[in-house]
């Protein structure tokens, strides 16, 4: 059973679908039912940093053995770490119409997601602009790692040195607190496991489809 | 023998500035007439000019500065000399000095903007060595991560489009911070509500130095 991590992600997907919109939530003022989006949109944000981490390491690993399977790796695994970002940015947006009132309010992780994005849109374009495969490689494995570098005080320390309407900044209290009691937890964890590791499947089947694709030019 | 060779590659960097000049004297006169464009455009209306767009132009003014000045660091360098260097310096020590240079240049031309910015469209500033000290960590700040960056877009083709797509998201975290802290230094606020901030522009300029410094080899390998 070689793929027996795939099956895995089926059902924890089915679990998280069936259950985020049939279990119990607790019942929270402004919030009511949209609390089912933290199965949704959470685990976007999570699953979007490890893929990105995953194509960062391809990229260490393009810099230090470059080989043409690093290379596809590391852009395939940008491609859908930016999937996850819009997704996590279009969820984000809608629960924000719901709960504070606007789709886009300013607010310092919404701003900063957005800027992410635009890192990572700026490394495809940079990719874009190289004809030879060799340096187009290289040189995109040097900025994909300096533009992590960027993100990641990005997302992780100016959000919390401003206000923000997100839980756990700015005075407003983390999830621990009190709103995500153990019914949201036996589903959460499981979504984030599930998203994550349909991100990972989904770069696994796309970067074999691209090393064959160039295994059937260099024959051809 | 590192210290020797960037010593020795700034001051390279510094005699072809010396005998130049265009590039010094071309930013300035670039710094000159934007701020008198928007002297020219806020001028007239003069309650147009809060304190918050004041501090937000100048800011603005000093990035396109910044993008600009050090977007020419590796443009200029022609092949023969670079393959010249390739053979005699380690790439540790271009990168080094590179950032050196180019915080020395911008430091240079962002006083001269702020002075020539204050005295034309008004100085609201309550704190000036603080926000001096900004002003300082900005353009030490702007240097770092443009330097790297410059690199990156000297290798592609269409390299200005390139500079300024590359460079704006990496550098909009650190140009928040220096708002927000010369915001503080325009109202006079109390030193320590600063401190934050500065702490870290000054982390974030460690990472992206040890990330140049770590990174740059491989650049310059092509």
């Amino acid at each position: 059973m070689k793929n027996w991590w795939k099956i895995v992600t089926v059902l924890l997907l089915v679990f998280t679908v069936v259950a985020g919109f049939l279990s119990e939530v607790p019942r929270l003022a402004i919030l009511n039912e949209t609390i089912r989006n933290l199965y949704f949109h959470v685990p976007m944000w999570f699953g979007m940093i490890l893929i990105l981490l995953v194509s960062v390491v391809y990229s260490v690993k393009y810099l230090r053995q470059p080989t043409i399977k690093n290379d596809i790796i590391a852009h395939e695994a940008a491609k859908v770490g930016i999937l996850f970002g819009v997704l996590g940015i279009v969820t984000g947006m809608e629960w924000a119409r719901f709960t504070w009132g606007e789709y886009w309010s300013n607010d310092p992780k919404q701003n900063g997601a957005a800027i992410g994005l635009l890192i990572y849109f700026a490394y495809l374009v940079l990719r874009s602009s190289f004809a030879e495969q060799q340096q187009r490689a290289r040189i995109s494995a040097v900025y994909n790692i300096f533009a992590f570098a960027a993100l990641i005080p990005l997302l992780f320390i100016l959000p919390r040195l401003t206000d923000s309407l997100h839980p756990g900044n700015g005075g407003n209290p983390g999830f621990n607190a009190y709103d995500l009691d153990s019914r949201l937890r036996l589903v959460f964890y499981p979504a984030v496991l599930g998203w994550t590791l349909l991100g990972i499947w989904i770069v696994n089947i796309k970067s074999r489809l691209e090393i064959l694709r160039q295994r059937l030019y260099e024959i051809a | 023998m590192l210290l020797k060779e960037i010593l020795f590659l700034m001051r390279k960097d510094f005699l072809l500035e010396m005998r130049q000049k265009y590039a010094f004297n071309g930013m300035l006169l670039y710094v000159g007439s934007t701020v008198f464009v928007c002297y020219l455009s806020f001028g007239l209306r003069s309650n147009v000019l809060t304190v918050p767009v004041w501090n937000a132009v100048l800011w603005i003014i000093l990035l396109f500065t910044s993008v600009n000045a050090i977007a020419k660091s590796f443009v200029q360098e022609n092949r023969g000399r670079l393959l010249y260097f390739y053979s005699i310096v380690s790439p540790q020590g271009v990168i080094l000095s590179k950032i050196l240079y180019n915080s020395c240049l911008m430091l240079v031309l962002a006083l001269i903007c702020f002075v020539f910015y204050a005295f034309v469209l008004g100085n609201p500033v309550q704190d000036v060595p603080m926000f001096l000290l900004t002003i300082l960590l900005g353009a030490i700040g702007f240097s770092t991560s443009l330097t790297m960056i410059s690199g990156i877009a000297a290798k592609a083709a269409n390299n200005g489009t390139l500079m300024a797509v590359l460079s704006f998201p990496v550098i909009v975290p650190m140009l928040l911070m220096l708002i927000k802290m010369s915001k503080n230094a325009l109202d006079g606020l109390d030193r320590s509500a600063s401190l934050d901030e500065l702490l870290t522009i000054l982390a974030i300029n460690m990472i992206v130095v040890t990330v140049s410094y770590i990174l740059f080899p491989y650049l310059w390998r092509s």
